[in-house]
């Protein structure tokens, strides 16, 4: 949290009116396109797979957008400028991960499956129960990665719209929360995925500007920009070594620990993200999934290479002094570069770039989260499958996406201020730890069955958020004597037992070996059922097909 | 929209799955998934653990002010990228047509 006599000075050079018209700008442009795609959204598949239509590219685009949150540009921009080397770890994490999707699950996924992860984890199982848990784990994880989406809004609001205090912060995040809401209720996955997509373009050619523009600063000479940095860096009042690992996580054997478990999670979560997961039925057959992986590959890398130069800019350039004093901390350090370098205009279109970014994560997320609710609870537990009645299905999952919208508009007020970065770490762990696991098995291994299932789910989401309730990030942090607050999310109290604050060094082999052990104490085997799946899912035989408007 | 849940009277899929066709396409695709993974997976962790408890070797000068962290780390998107690229070609040249010619297979005797 900023102390008040600094916003003055992190508002100095933003302009709100500017900032806020450019925003507006992209939000007219989007809503005109999403109200177009309403037109042809009328059935299920349109409104949750935008009917298979989308081009592998199209579709990798979108991916990236959905993937570079808010934590992705301002975090990792921010956490380099701060803390240096410790902060491009988490990018390789973030990239190294999709790996695991383009050769694991991408595919096989978009053959067996048709809107939901739920789909395709209860394909040889027990229907009802395989699919409650899948939703459940999906509306788990959505909602953390939304708290994390909504409390960066609120933060990013403090520094370009020059609101300081919380009643207009909140409402700000109200208005957010609106726009997606007619994001998703109108457009559907078809409106959502072009809101990615442009918003997609925005960022990356907002990051390439300013990457080439640092880097014109230091004559294109990537040295002489870090030894600005570690200069800068090294003669702060805390002086830290920006270059080398360990600034942030090198401290003592527990943060050290911390790391390990959070390059686990981060590493194994990115395949079992509903909202990306997802993002694989928009495309007509398993190759072009694969094209969008591949595109998602490469657009993502290149965006954390630029996010390297600028965070290592805002170091050189800003300094971290400035970045840590300014509202909304670290995650400024991107849009203060952005004033370094073309003053109030370029960061103008950064701020509503980031804003835009945030707009289009939320609404993926909340129509991922509604899809699951609609498709796998209601039409397939609630009226068991029956319910041949999609337009009903898809009214429901409409209504969803109102309370979904509801509830992260009340819960980003509430976590306005905690750190994006750490929510979103969550998320990932969570996702590695109750869907991962089940997806692999289901995939690949014929013996697995329901009982494996539920226990590796259930337990995988249960360990992983018991384990963070009872970590040091939740409670018991000392209190920092420059800010006079404890880090962790609730001040004086202290009841935790786990040392890390990330679950997944425990709670991800936990879920896998809760899946081994839960298979083999049943008895039920699913051989016939798989024969089906594996051959449907490495064939593409029988997959859902594109449908033509 | 095709209904894939009320499930067309498929072929038998334990056949299919027994062919040997199928055998090949599985062990094809099993053969290049699964040591790769276990690959980059490995080569990641050492990064990880070589940034987490090796910082000397890492803060180590290479030229100007590039130490060999940042060049791991710059490896590891090389390296992501090349197992990418790879991947594309394998699927392109030895999945696709054997995993074509069993669909149409399998598509054009259900109809």
């Amino acid at each position: 949290m900023s102390a008040p006599v600094n916003l003055a000075q992190g508002v100095e050079g933003s302009e709100p009116w500017l900032n806020m018209t450019i925003f507006g700008l992209f939000v007219v442009v989007t809503l005109f396109i999403v109200f177009r795609a309403s037109r042809s959204s009328k059935t299920a598949v349109d409104f949750y797979a935008a009917g298979h239509s989308f081009t592998g590219a199209q579709n990798g685009v979108a991916i990236s957008g959905d993937y570079l949150s808010a934590a992705s540009f301002l975090g990792i921009a921010g956490a380099i400028a701060l803390n240096g080397y410790d902060g491009f770890l988490f990018s390789i994490g973030f990239l190294v991960a999709w790996l695991i999707a383009l050769l694991l699950v991408a595919e096989l996924l978009r053959n067996t499956g048709k809107y939901t992860l739920g789909d395709v984890l209860s394909f040889r199982m027990r229907q009802r129960p395989v699919r409650a848990a899948a939703a459940t784990s999906t509306l788990v994880v959505s909602f953390f990665y939304l708290l994390a989406q909504m409390a960066g809004a609120g933060g990013l609001v403090a520094l370009l719209l020059g609101i300081e205090n919380t009643a207009g912060q909140a409402l700000v995040i109200a208005v957010v929360g609106v726009i997606m809401i007619v994001y998703v209720v109108i457009g559907g996955m078809r409106g959502t995925t072009w809101v990615q997509i442009i918003k997609a373009a925005l960022l990356i050619t907002g990051a390439l500007l300013m990457t080439v523009w640092v880097l014109g600063k230091y004559g294109l000479n990537l040295s002489s920009l870090l030894g600005d940095a570690a200069d800068k860096a090294a003669s702060a009042a805390t002086p830290k070594d920006v270059l080398a690992p360990g600034a942030q996580y090198g401290l003592t054997g527990t943060t050290q620990l911390d790391f390990v478990s959070l390059a686990l999670a981060l590493v194994l979560g990115t395949a079992g993200l509903p909202h990306i997961l997802m993002r694989f039925y928009t495309v007509p057959t398993a190759k072009e999934a694969r094209k969008s992986v591949v595109w998602a590959i490469w657009l993502i890398g290149i965006f954390y290479l630029f996010t390297l130069v600028l965070g290592y800019g805002a170091g050189a350039l800003v300094g971290p002094a400035e970045i840590a004093a300014a509202p909304g901390g670290q995650n400024s350090a991107a849009p203060l570069l952005a004033f370094e370098l073309g003053g109030t205009v370029l960061m103008g279109i950064i701020a509503a770039v980031a804003f835009a970014t945030i707009l289009a994560v939320v609404a993926g997320l909340t129509i991922t989260a509604s899809a699951s609710f609609a498709h796998d609870i209601y039409a397939n537990i609630i009226k068991k499958g029956e319910a041949d009645d999609k337009a009903q299905e898809v009214k429901v999952a409409r209504i969803t996406a109102f309370v979904i919208g509801a509830v992260a508009i009340v819960g980003g007020i509430l976590a306005n201020g905690q750190n994006i970065a750490f929510l979103v770490a969550l998320a990932f762990a969570v996702a590695a730890s109750a869907n991962l696991p089940t997806i692999i098995y289901s995939l690949f291994w014929k013996r697995f069955n329901t009982q494996g299932a539920l226990w590796s789910m259930y337990g995988g989401l249960i360990i992983c958020v018991v384990l963070i309730i009872f970590s040091p990030a939740v409670s018991g942090k000392p209190v920092n004597p420059a800010t006079g607050k404890s880090p962790s999310m609730f001040q004086n109290v202290d009841f935790h037992w786990f040392p890390l604050d990330n679950p997944g060094l425990v709670s991800i082999p936990a879920a896998f070996l809760l899946g081994f052990l839960g298979t083999i104490l049943s008895k039920e085997r699913t051989d016939k059922k798989y024969a089906e799946m594996e051959v449907r899912s490495l064939t593409g035989a029988h997959a859902e097909k594109a449908v033509a408007h | 929209m095709s209904t894939t849940d009320q499930g067309p009277p498929g072929p038998d899929w334990e056949t299919v799955q027994q062919s040997a066709e199928f055998t090949q396409l599985r062990r094809r695709l099993r053969n290049f998934v699964f040591p790769m993974t276990i690959a980059f997976l490995a080569w990641y962790l050492l990064y990880v653990l070589l940034s987490d408890y090796a910082h000397g070797f890492m803060s180590t000068k290479v030229f100007g002010n590039i130490n060999v962290g940042l060049i791991f780390g710059l490896l590891q998107f090389v390296s992501t990228f090349l197992i990418t690229s790879l991947y594309v070609r394998h699927a392109n040249k030895n999945l696709d047509p054997v995993a074509e010619k069993i669909r149409d297979d399998i598509e054009g005797g259900a109809r």
